[in-house]
């Protein structure tokens, strides 16, 4: 074996001995650092749901156009030539009054609603897709749309996904935040666990110098240390995340099917989860560096 | 060799610990270092692994100017002197084995070749049937053997020994200097301090004196 790779070898089979020599002390630590990088990760989980389950919405923005109560049927035929003929419309779908009322009727809680009601409430309606789903675009046809004497209500489908992506955005900035507040957390975590392993070491690493060892051989062990510290913290936030979401997931189930949904909420992906796993080792890597530049530096034997 | 010329060594606070010293040590040279406490002797000693260094004149070992190096170069240096301390610094964590095992971790000795080493350096120590045993079960003479089996695993040119029979009885002393002595003839250089005069007089070695931290015998 070439002999670098037999050091990096011993320095992280020296780290692993060290980390079992203190088995509770290193899981309390990851533990630590496992819940502070649940919180960002878990709302990014929850915020890509949330995106994705909108997503399909906002990029096929539908115009809802609602006739007047009182419209006879002809009026909504010709509305519906009128549509067709518009080169800004690409589909036009009539959605009868009567066949409103049916599709009302058949959502069970609201059923006894309906009866009650003894006459149709509804209007006929169209939900039309435009050709060109531009917010500005979409405006323009309502407002054209809004004028005309048989439509009595226009509704942009796509406004409340807009908003929801606005809002998403500062949902991603927030968490953003977070992770960067607890990313510190996560370095000052590391470097004090890697000060109390110096200490520890002391007399180790100062007679190591004395006869030899070159500081890379001794710094070598301690990042491999907080590499795995942060590896380990990674890992037990992928964990929380995975049950926290499964416990959700109780819930979110008997509120879609409400809606008549399957929606659940599913897990961070593959790509994601590797790199909160990386982000934190990543980071437990940087807070040993820290820590051994500084403290190395003060025990100071040359 | 080992040659000091014109070395001072000045403490921050202003003690003056060696004073214009100056002598060589030819390899396969066996010489004692004299002196009463803090004539200079542990200085001394420690200007040749650069552990302190010279405030004016130079220390070359093998013709390299020691005082010199810069921090990159120290280990290197150090792993071709072989160091027995005055406090042994040994590690009371690990097996004896372990302890000797510690500066083959950073040389490139592939594992087998390691273990071998620590063995044939025990052996030589007579530690061999204690490799399982931690140091502090060892006895002082025992110790101080184990400090030495560390020194010579990897085999240095050089043995640089700072009072290695302090607090130990006639008899493991002897041992000590017995093993230092097999240590000469196979051609290891040896410089090994100490405040015991009548240890001195029992071997017809070559003394560097010290007092006060000036030269008064070489």
């Amino acid at each position: 074996m070439r002999p670098w790779l037999r050091h990096h070898r011993q320095a992280l089979a020296l780290a692993l001995r060290r980390i079992g020599a203190q088995r509770s002390a290193a899981l309390l630590n990851a533990i630590v650092i496992g819940v502070a990088l649940a919180l960002p990760a878990g709302g990014y989980a929850l915020l890509a749901n949330l995106e994705a389950a909108t997503q399909r919405i906002a990029y096929e923005p539908q115009l809802s156009i609602f006739l007047r109560q009182e419209a006879p049927r002809a009026e909504a035929v010709a509305l519906g030539a009128r549509l067709k003929a518009d080169a800004r419309v690409r589909e036009a779908r009539f959605v009868p009054r009567e066949a409103a009322l049916k599709q009302l009727r058949a959502t069970e809680t609201l059923a006894d609603v309906v009866a009650a009601l003894g006459q149709n409430p509804l209007p006929d309606a169209f939900v039309i897709r435009a050709s060109n789903p531009a917010p500005e675009a979409l405006e323009a046809l309502a407002r054209d749309l809004r004028r005309l004497p048989a439509v009595a209500h226009v509704q942009v489908d796509s406004d409340w996904a807009r908003r929801f992506n606005a809002l998403a955005t500062v949902g991603r900035s927030a968490i953003g935040l977070l992770a960067a507040l607890l990313a510190v957390g996560l370095i000052a975590v590391t470097f004090n666990t890697i000060r109390l392993q110096i200490l520890t070491q002391r007399a180790e690493i100062e007679v190591s110098r004395l006869i030899g060892a070159t500081d890379a051989f001794i710094r070598r062990p301690l990042y491999y240390l907080g590499l795995l510290q942060g590896l380990a913290g990674g890992l037990i936030a992928l964990a929380i995340l995975r049950i926290g979401l499964a416990a959700l997931n109780v819930g979110v189930a008997d509120f879609s099917a409400t809606y008549g949904s399957s929606f659940r909420l599913s897990y961070l992906e593959l790509g994601d989860a590797l790199a909160v796993a990386a982000f934190s080792a990543v980071l437990g890597w940087l807070g040993a560096y820290l820590s051994v530049s500084k403290y190395l530096r003060e025990i100071h034997l040359i | 060799m080992i040659s000091f010329s014109s070395v001072s060594k000045r403490y921050p606070g202003g003690q003056e610990a060696l004073k214009e010293v100056s002598f060589g040590v030819a390899q396969g040279e066996f010489a004692f270092v004299a002196g009463h406490s803090g004539a200079g002797k542990s200085t001394l000693l420690k200007l040749i692994p650069a552990i302190e260094r010279p405030t004016s004149g130079t220390v070359l070992v093998n013709g390299q100017n020691v005082g010199a190096l810069g921090r990159s170069a120290l280990p290197y240096l150090r792993r071709n002197l072989g160091l027995v301390f005055q406090d042994q610094k040994l590690l009371y964590d690990r097996t004896v084995y372990d302890n000797v095992m510690l500066p083959l971790a950073f040389s490139d000795h592939p594992p087998k070749e390691a273990a071998r080493r620590a063995r044939a350096a025990l052996d030589k120590v007579g530690l061999l049937a204690r490799e399982r045993a931690n140091p502090i079960q060892l006895s002082g003479g025992e110790q101080q053997r184990l400090a030495i089996a560390r020194a010579v695993v990897n085999r240095p040119a050089i043995l640089i020994a700072d009072e290695p029979t302090a607090n130990l009885d006639t008899e493991s002393a002897a041992d000590i200097l017995a093993i230092f002595a097999a240590f000469n003839q196979v051609g290891v250089t040896l410089l090994v301090a100490t405040h015991d005069e009548a240890m001195i007089g029992r071997h017809a070695k070559r003394v560097v004196r010290l007092a006060a931290g000036r030269l008064t015998a070489s």
